[in-house]
């Protein structure tokens, strides 16, 4: 259904958008990390995707560009869904932030600023949103030390199980 | 009956610690610290259905300062295990701490960065309830283990 969404996004954008597809009806497309605020400006301003559903990072370690951000959108007016996703090298790990564009991203995106260490370039507050200030590192990243613990408090005895 | 019938009708002779710790047992005022599903288990334990009433303790403080029993329902992660601490050294002595739930003793399944191994890494603990959640049942009887903890407690002799 929002294929019609797609292939608008491929005939104005061109280049840009670097793969499409509709796995589990799921319409997917993924843009170049230059692009990524005009083509979510351009959902939102002429496709009528109102809402930013979620966003969120992930992390596929071995492969390169190590990091993607993914964005679901909905459009209530229309009953359309589409997500796109943009790959973010850990070089660089940094991408212009949707606050501009839906102001509910601001806190999906200090969540992932903080569990995967994505900056969000442009976001206006990128403070800690659920974990202690004290904590160090990047929880959700694959290289994450499994049993890496950061207590607060001094601990009576050892956390063994 | 040696004293009492000497004093007549109305008289009974116990011990002060005895009699102290009786009416403490009875009348076991709760601070439920609950910060997950855990919590569900504990409101049907004190609904009318299980009715922990029964048990004298049917009375919630939501002050640590007026509890003496604190039940640490749901998991603990490593975020608010200051708030706990500060909670539990609020409390007055003497007091007692049951663990409620498998997340609150050992953390649960939840092995991670988050999650705190088991309340009793940062308080003492008294009572350990298993379960996922615990059933009404054993948190009744939990609050039986705690009943006879408290009837050995030493009024006399503080620790």
């Amino acid at each position: 259904m929002s294929q019609a969404v797609l292939d608008q996004l491929k005939g104005r954008f061109g280049e840009a958008v670097l793969e499409t597809h509709n796995r589990f009806g799921n319409e997917t497309a993924l843009v170049k990390k230059e692009s990524l605020l005009a083509v979510l400006k351009f959902l939102k301003e002429e496709c009528g995707f109102e809402m930013l559903m979620d966003l969120c990072g992930v992390d596929h370690l071995p492969e390169t560009p190590r990091f993607e951000v993914v964005y679901h959108l909905k459009s209530f007016s229309r009953g359309y869904r589409v997500r796109i996703k943009v790959r973010i090298a850990e070089e660089d790990p940094v991408v212009d932030s949707a606050v501009s564009v839906w102001k509910g991203a601001n806190w999906y995106e200090r969540e992932c600023r903080e569990f995967y260490g994505i900056k969000f370039k442009g976001h206006p507050d990128l403070r800690p949103l659920l974990l202690y200030p004290e904590f160090e590192g990047y929880p959700l990243r694959k290289d994450y030390p499994h049993k890496k613990r950061q207590p607060r408090l001094p601990l009576l005895k050892p956390e063994t199980r | 009956m040696g004293l009492e019938a000497a004093f007549g009708e109305g008289y009974i002779t116990s011990k002060v610690e005895f009699f102290i710790n009786w009416a403490r047992k009875y009348s076991l005022f709760q601070y439920p610290f609950i910060t997950a599903c855990c919590g569900m288990e504990y409101m049907s334990t004190m609904c009318a259905h299980y009715d922990i009433a029964r048990f004298g303790a049917e009375f919630t403080r939501f002050t640590p300062r007026q509890a003496d029993l604190l039940l640490v329902v749901g998991t603990i992660n490593h975020k608010v295990a200051p708030v706990l601490r500060k909670v539990y050294e609020q409390m007055t002595e003497p007091k007692w701490v049951v663990s409620f739930g498998a997340c609150a003793s050992t953390g649960g399944f939840y092995d991670n960065y988050a999650v705190l191994q088991g309340i009793d890494k940062i308080i003492p603990v008294d009572i350990y309830i298993p379960g996922c959640p615990p059933r009404p049942e054993m948190v009744l009887d939990a609050f039986l283990k705690i009943q006879d903890q408290v009837q050995k407690y030493r009024v006399l002799e503080q620790k």
